[in-house]
């Protein structure tokens, strides 16, 4: 089960959260109120456009202020918080077993030349370190907001009408493989990458021990995370053009391969071969969001905006893209589209393990 | 002559209402347990050591072959083996030889990890209907791939284009995981050689030389063979480096660590003579060392000596005994240019070994892969060298979970033996396999025909391999690559907590 959607606006229009809100209520039967989660894009957009946004859950114990001090910290050591707060939410509506806080934040100049690994890096340690401290997201003018829900009531809860972004992405989970919790629920995000999944990972131990080889630890207890480690790894450590690092996710087969011309096939045989391990298994449907930090297939290196969406290699897992003059969707199904916008210009099925790749309009 | 006080472990008996004096029993036993006295055939129950080939050939079914009931006073530390062996050695004065595994009751971790499946919210997968991947490559793997851009003119316009920079080193290709492990001629015969040969071409697979050289008879074959470069150097030339598909240097082996090998020398005839480059009838002996490698820089220059003999263009894998430090081991050696590391594990077979080695050599492979795996993957290399295990492995499960514990693929040498109708009667160093397997005399190797061999050795290969994409299409996987290392399908029954830790996996339950 589990439902995705999200929508992004070629031309950058700002969006009102509560439109992903109306849409991920229509995929409800998908999940099991058990948790659901929004991301969105540009909802930062004045003085802290340049900081790095960390939300962070903290446990809702009598030790709170003791974890917040460790987070700190963490972050201490590489930066300086330039602000920090609670994010605004409405009492009563859900049980309130984690405190959501957020950071803006500056790496420290020193750090200039490895800004982002050092982000990377500060996620990890909390996550791996601090008990009772997780980051869900930590890109810049971005913001992962998730609970254990339903998507309207946490939608409510964090007032997702009141920010304005030009993507967003949007999950109602029903948890089949670990029990749910603020952290399991999606969106999971790294610096930029925010990914939505439908379906389990059955290559997870494999994908996990693979990334782990990097640095990267897996400590949210949910296979999904380990999609957005690979996607960095991938895309911005590795610099894999974004077609290519999809095919590494959900490979052609051999047989495919075996019958292309012979530079495409010993590129498809390299990437299988190289980066086998963060091939994913098992019935998927992803939709990522990234603002920047692509290398695409002209050789530029993209700043923008860009949304992708991909299945496993069968389809075990359904998923929808649309089109209406500057926005694209990606949804499971249809109707979550529909709701916000009935009169589509253009709707289609992805081909098994073909990726919908979508950049702004220059 | 100091007599042996030890009875027959098994009693031949030959029904005298079913037998019709056909004689046939007294020329297949080739050890001579049965000669025709009369109107009647006398069985030498002492010389039978089980290798049932008189019980398969018997037109009539009249013989049975029993364990000896002869009682020995029980005792639970004296045991008939260690009384047996006590009378053996005192009687000769000798080192024990024996064949084939590891026969201690030790635990077999295979038995006691089970798989995972699907069920409803992971759909499994149907491998008739859906594609299913085992193809797996054995070699040298980048650390990341690098692109760069070019500027290419596509319908009169000029579009930058993503092009691989980095170029992959050779590898071997598999179709399979499974491999046939290297047992030398000399040990086995031809056609076992040629039946494994015919086999793996057939599978898309490899078989290893052994230490003994590759026959001329085997050429054909050569791309599907990887050679074996073993202390005793035999056979070793630059047209037996270049006609093989990689190259393996043995360092040790899983039924032996830290011992040579030994090929008698009435084992020795003219053929053998010329495949391994040594004088008819002399012992060809491989010393425990390799007398030039004494570190692992020394092992590096062996590398990289035998890939500038090649070209660079054949992949060289190492293949070492588990034992406890296999992982540092095999850290040194994904940074010495190899492209595998075979794992040995110590029930691994031998035709002739110690028995004091075989019995208490060594560390189990299903540990081992767990460990050296790990270590590799701490050091961040186990991407860009290979893993292959061998010793031990009965049957498709044990392929599958030695890959979810880290291997990339495996090497079968009993069971290929087995296929071809070996009864791992453990006395293939007599030279007297009534199979024709592990003998070189001509009137017992002919009773092994290389086609049929080929294809129950091939018949088998598929078989497993059929089982292995029932098995990863339950587990809700399509291709190999996402078995390798993927330890969270596998779980531990009856394992304490340590052993469960070595082989990173969870409790059933968990
Ligand atoms: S092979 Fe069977 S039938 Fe023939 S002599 Fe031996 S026991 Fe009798
Ligand atoms: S190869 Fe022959 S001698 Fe060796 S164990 Fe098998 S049957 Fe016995």
């Amino acid at each position: 089960m589990c439902g995705i959607i999200g929508f992004m606006s070629r031309k950058k229009r700002m969006i009102k959260g509560d439109k992903i809100a109306l849409a991920l209520d229509s995929l409800k039967e998908r999940g099991n109120g058990k948790g659901s989660g929004y991301v969105g894009y540009g909802i930062y957009p004045t003085k802290y456009k340049d900081c790095y946004a960390f939300h962070i859950l903290i446990d809702n114990t009598p030790k709170f202020e003791k974890i917040k001090v460790e987070v700190e910290n963490v972050l201490e050591q590489y930066g300086t918080i330039v602000k920090d707060e609670e994010i605004p939410t409405e009492d009563g509506i859900i049980e309130k077993t984690q405190i959501p806080w957020r950071y803006f934040y500056e790496v420290d100049e020193k750090y200039a030349d490895r800004e982002e690994d050092v982000v990377v890096d500060i996620v990890m340690e909390i996550n791996d370190k601090v008990d009772g401290a997780f980051v869900i997201s930590s890109g810049k003018d971005l913001g992962v907001f998730k609970a254990v829900g339903w998507p309207n009531e946490v939608a409510e809860f964090y007032r997702i009408d009141k920010y304005e972004g030009y993507m967003w992405l949007a999950h109602a989970r029903y948890p089949t493989n670990t029990k749910a919790w603020w952290g399991g629920a999606h969106p999971f995000n790294l610096l930029n990458w925010s990914v939505v999944h439908n379906g389990e990972i059955t290559s997870y131990g494999t994908n996990k021990r693979f990334v782990e080889m990097f640095g990267y630890k897996c400590r949210l207890l949910t296979d999904t995370e380990v999609v957005a480690y690979i996607l960095d790894l991938l895309m911005r450590k590795h610099k894999i053009p974004v077609e290519y690092a999809l095919s590494a996710l959900a490979p052609r087969f051999w047989d495919e391969i075996d019958k292309m011309p012979e530079e495409e096939r010993e590129l498809h045989t390299a990437i299988r071969l190289a980066y086998g391990g963060a091939m994913l298994n098992g019935p998927f449907a992803i939709a990522v969001g990234t603002p920047h930090g692509l290398i695409f297939m002209n050789g530029d290196i993209e700043k923008d905006t860009t949304m992708f969406g991909l299945t496993d290699r069968i389809k075990l897992r359904p998923l929808i893209a649309a089109e209406k003059d500057d926005m694209i969707f990606i949804s499971s199904e249809e109707s979550a589209i529909r709701r916000i916008c009935p009169d589509l210009d253009r709707v289609w099925m992805p081909d098994a393990g073909m990726p919908v790749i979508a950049r702004p309009w220059k | 002559m100091i007599p042996s006080y030890v009875p027959p472990k098994y009693k031949v008996e030959v029904d005298p209402n079913k037998c019709m004096l056909c004689e046939r029993c007294t020329i297949e036993c080739s050890w001579g347990v049965h000669r025709r006295e009369g109107d009647r055939i006398i069985s030498y129950s002492n010389r039978c050591g089980a290798c049932h080939r008189c019980v398969a050939m018997c037109p009539r079914d009249a013989i049975t072959i029993k364990e000896n009931a002869v009682s020995w006073r029980s005792h639970p530390l004296w045991d008939i083996d260690a009384r047996a062996d006590i009378y053996n050695q005192a009687k000769t004065g000798c080192i024990l030889l024996s064949g084939m595994a590891n026969a201690k009751d030790h635990p077999i971790y295979f038995d006691k990890i089970v798989l995972d499946a699907c069920q409803v919210t992971n759909p499994s997968i149907d491998p008739l209907r859906e594609p299913m991947e085992l193809r797996t490559y054995i070699g040298k793997k980048p650390k990341q791939l690098e692109f760069e851009f070019v500027e290419e003119e596509i319908d009169g316009k000029k579009i930058k284009k993503a092009k691989l920079k980095t170029k992959i080193a050779p590898n071997l290709k598999l179709d399979t995981p499974i491999m046939i492990a290297h047992m030398s001629y000399g040990a086995l015969s031809l056609n076992a050689h040629l039946s494994f040969a015919k086999a793996v071409k057939e599978c898309g697979t490899f078989m290893g030389t052994g230490e003994g050289g590759l026959p001329k008879a085997l050429y054909p074959y050569a791309d599907h063979i990887i050679t074996q470069v073993a202390s005793g150097r035999f056979g070793v030339n630059e047209e037996y480096l270049m006609k093989g598909a990689a190259i393996e240097i043995k360092i040790g082996q899983g039924a032996k660590p830290g011992i040579g090998g030994h090929l008698p020398g009435e084992k020795v005839t003219a053929e053998i003579s010329a495949t391994r480059m040594i004088p008819e009838g002399s012992d060809a002996i491989s010393p425990a060392p390799h007398h030039d490698i004494y570190s692992i820089e020394d092992l590096a220059q062996l590398v990289r000596s035998l890939k500038e003999a090649t070209r660079w263009k054949k992949p060289v894998f190492v293949k070492i005994a588990a034992v406890h430090n296999a992982p540092a081991i095999a850290v040194g050696i994904a940074t010495s240019d190899a492209d595998a590391v075979v794992i040995d594990g110590y029930k691994g077979g031998t035709g002739a070994a110690p028995k004091v080695f075989r019995d208490h050599v060594g560390i189990p492979i299903e540990m081992a892969i767990a460990a050296v795996d790990q270590r590799l993957r701490e050091e961040g290399l186990r991407n860009e060298i290979s893993i292959i295990a061998s010793g031990g492995i009965r049957c498709a499960a044990d392929v599958f979970k030695a890959i979810a514990l880290g291997a990339d693929a495996v090497y079968i040498g009993t069971a290929a033996m087995v296929a071809l109708g070996c009864r791992v009667c453990g006395r293939c160093y007599t030279g007297l396999c009534a199979w024709g397997i592990a003998t070189q005399r001509p009137e017992l190797v002919k009773r092994l025909d290389p086609e049929v061999g080929a294809r129950r050795v091939a018949n088998l290969i598929k078989a497993w391999t059929h089982e292995i994409k029932e098995l990863l299409g339950a587990a809700g996987i399509n291709s190999i690559e996402s078995l390798r290392g993927n330890r969270d399908r596998l779980r531990g029954v009856g394992l304490n907590e340590k052993e469960l830790e070595v082989l990173g996996i969870k409790l059933a339950g968990e």
